[in-house]
């Protein structure tokens, strides 16, 4: 293609990404680093319908003039970065030099709310990315060895845990599991426990929640997986199964092959998406038991003050997350595809 | 004949309100609030919009930076008016409400620094509400302080009649920070070193006040750390609970005959305010619900805005249909049963919710923090100092400390 039509080509592309995608992340980085001007309290007698009482306000007439010349606010550079509610460098600090061991290290931090939001979100998608690709390949196996009659019904079921609203369906589960729900009900007599509580207790919330992260996931692993399978080479199969293959054989060595390079880009989409976990903490009301980033945010914007720069702050470090995280699918992918053949 | 029916529409209100100019409310949505925002929108001649939503607080701010603002008038609350100050997008009333306002009570009219900034309209706290059948039973006298809650508690489970008796808005966020707010006011704390905002609630009141909602969620359903307003109230309609601090706009659904048994709503009675340690003062706030007049809109708006949310809650909209819906603060206010609550809750002297520029902040930081303690995860020491650590990173973010 001349680089005059692949310009023109791609320009319009180009400046919806400009738009959508980079500008908002210059706006969130910038926000990051700025933070409100220094108020300015007085003391003001309040009276209403309960009497009269001396509280503090704000004297926003002190600061009307400067908030009119720096409307961002006042440069912070990264110090919102390193308070106590982001990367807290001076208490982890503090926490390795008290700490006797190891253990007691890993208390201290997981007491700070960034590291404790970490660590189950780490959790969460180390455990629900490699489950949601292999349940997704199971059921599209299944599927596709479905008489044709009955795929489209199959189809149509298996993708319902995607069609249904996460809140919904996250909601649907919390009502379940509760302890006078079906499922709180029928856990309760296995576990032989009639005060069992899956609400009450941590580690069962967070079995719950990456439960239903891969229920509500597993139908795209399978969705793409079973686009894959259309295009297997039935040559290529007929000829394994006349050399005596069994389906297991079939599958292990001429199915998963030609799969590979979907897994990867499931495995990106879902590292994305996991990382991000948000509508299952809220649908379950589980910030008692576990937060992630994103719950973070919502938490510093849904307040009666809303905490802009720390939303923004989190934001950065939630995109450097997600870099990271990608970083060998990325490299893999660069290997596979861009590198000169 | 025509003078008796000109005297009757003059009695309703309907034409005592007439007004030139864009009146567009934001408020939070419950039959009280509609019943305002219908009366103000009645008002002849004006260009009337309103979007009432629970999620108006997330919109007010926005909603009234532009210039001209979009909502000419905002319904807050006590916590909620100081976002709208903190921001400086709600204008003071004074030269309004001399103008137009000189029948409005002095008691509804909410000044910060001498200046009107709200004219209030219902009053809501929160208070005890207990099942009058199951105290019978046990034999006990109607709770007045916490302390008595738990003996209760503990008498209706050895008599087997529930083993969960106690109920209470805990779940994990703003409910469970509004519940130790109420205690720890009832022990007799202050949230802040006086006139700064450097947050002081690591003492002993701040233990005293995390230790009895503790021993209080012994008596309570396993999931007390999901359960909102909403679930708590689920759960006093199915006849699980027996005691609870409930909202007083709330027990209205408890007490009618809709979703529980007769022996529920027949026997579900309310009460004054709680006290804790023997303090003397309520542990429960006072609320206020108010309506506000936009800074950036044209004196005309502002002046009609004025008018006909000023008519929206005249004492002409009290009839029978919404007599109940609130605890309305007009003349001509007649107490049910079910309001007796939040009028105990304002005799007993319990203290208005503190309008405070960052009482929102250390709100979020106890709701963010408290269910570490509840769940035993760490001591009540540890927690408050997590609290009060939470609270200064955002506090310092927001300029209030430097």
């Amino acid at each position: 293609m001349k680089h005059s039509s692949f310009f023109w080509f791609v320009l319009p592309s180009s400046l919806m990404m400009l738009l959508f995608i980079a500008f908002p992340i210059v706006s969130v980085v910038t926000q990051s680093l700025y933070q409100a001007h220094d108020q300015v309290i007085i003391e003001v007698e309040n009276c209403g319908p309960f009497g009269c009482t001396t509280d503090t306000s704000v004297d926003s007439e002190a600061t009307v003039a400067l908030r009119e010349a720096e409307p961002l606010g006042q440069f912070a550079g990264l110090d919102i970065y390193k308070d106590r509610n982001h990367l807290a460098f001076s208490e982890v600090g503090e926490a390795w030099a008290s700490s006797v061991s190891m253990r007691d290290f890993a208390g201290s931090l997981m007491n700070l709310p960034f590291y404790d939001a970490m660590a189950f979100t780490l959790t969460y998608t180390a455990v629900v990315t490699p489950l949601t690709i292999i349940l997704g390949f199971f059921i599209a196996i299944g599927v596709n060895a479905v008489a044709r009659a009955m795929r489209g019904p199959t189809i149509f079921l298996s993708l319902l845990p995607m069609i249904v609203t996460p809140i919904v369906g996250a909601l649907v589960l919390f009502w379940m599991v509760d302890a006078r729900g079906v499922l709180g009900t029928a856990l309760q007599w296995l576990a032989d426990d009639p005060n069992l509580s899956v609400k009450a207790s941590t580690p069962l919330m967070w079995i719950m929640l990456m439960v239903y992260g891969i229920w509500s996931s597993a139908p795209f692993a399978f969705i793409v997986y079973y686009a894959g399978l259309q295009t297997v080479n039935t040559d290529t199969l007929e000829a394994a199964m006349i050399d005596g293959a069994t389906r297991a054989q079939r599958i292990r060595y001429v199915i998963i092959p030609h799969l590979v390079p979907l897994t990867t880009f499931i495995a990106l989409i879902q590292l994305m998406d996991n990382f991000r976990v948000f509508e299952p903490i809220v649908s379950f009301s589980a910030q008692a038991h576990a937060t992630s980033l994103s719950y973070a945010i919502f938490n510093d914007l849904g307040g009666e003050t809303r905490l802009l720069s720390s939303a923004a702050a989190t934001s950065v470090l939630t995109i450097i997350g997600v870099a990271i995280l990608l970083s060998p699918v990325l490299v893999r992918t660069w290997r596979d595809f861009g590198a000169p053949r | 004949m025509l003078g008796t029916a000109v005297a009757a529409l003059t009695a309703t209100g309907a034409l005592a309100c007439e007004a030139d100019g864009r009146v567009s409310i934001i408020g939070n949505e419950f039959p009280a609030i509609q019943t305002v925002a219908a009366a103000a929108g009645a008002c002849k001649g004006i260009d009337f919009s309103s979007n009432l939503t629970a999620d108006h607080q997330t919109l007010n701010v926005a909603g009234m930076s532009g210039n001209p603002a979009e909502y000419t008038t905002a319904i807050v609350a006590n916590s909620s008016i100081v976002a709208l100050i903190n921001e400086d997008v709600i204008r003071p009333l004074d030269d309004l409400v001399a103008e137009y306002g000189q029948d409005i009570p002095q008691q509804q009219l909410i000044t910060v620094d001498g200046q009107v900034m709200a004219v209030a309209f219902m009053a809501n706290a929160q208070h005890l509400v207990y099942r009058r059948d199951v105290l019978e039973q046990v034999g006990l006298d109607v709770p007045t302080s916490y302390e008595e809650v738990l003996a209760a508690a503990e008498a209706i489970r050895a008599a087997g009649i529930m083993e969960n008796p106690v109920g209470g808005a805990y779940a994990a966020g703003w409910n469970l920070a509004q519940e130790f707010t109420n205690m720890y006011i009832g022990t007799g704390g202050e949230f802040f070193k006086p006139g700064t905002a450097e947050v002081s609630i690591n003492n002993a009141q701040g233990v005293e006040a995390l230790e009895m909602m503790k021993a209080l969620t012994a008596y309570m359903n396993p999931d007390f750390l999901t359960h909102d307003s909403n679930a708590t109230s689920a759960e006093w309609e199915a006849g699980n609970v027996a005691l609870m601090n409930m909202w007083g706009s709330r027990t209205g659904v408890l007490m009618d005959d809709e979703g529980a048994a007769p022996e529920v709503y027949e026997n579900t009675m309310v009460s004054g305010p709680l006290t804790v340690g023997g303090s003397g003062t309520p542990a429960t706030t006072l609320w206020w619900d108010g309506w506000t007049v936009a800074k950036n809109v044209s004196d005309a708006d502002a002046a009609a805005t004025f008018q006909a949310m000023a008519a929206g809650v005249s004492s002409d909209i009290l009839n029978d249909e919404t007599m109940s819906q609130a605890v309305w603060l007009m003349d001509g206010f007649e107490a049910a049963p079910v309001n007796e609550g939040v009028l105990a809750s304002v005799a007993a002297r319990s203290q208005p919710y503190p309008m405070r520029p960052f009482q929102g902040l250390l709100h979020t930081a106890l709701g963010d923090n408290i269910a570490d303690f509840l769940q035993g995860n760490e001591s009540a020491e540890q927690t408050l100092a997590d609290i009060e650590a939470a609270y200064t990173a955002a506090a310092t973010e927001k300029g209030f400390l430097q």
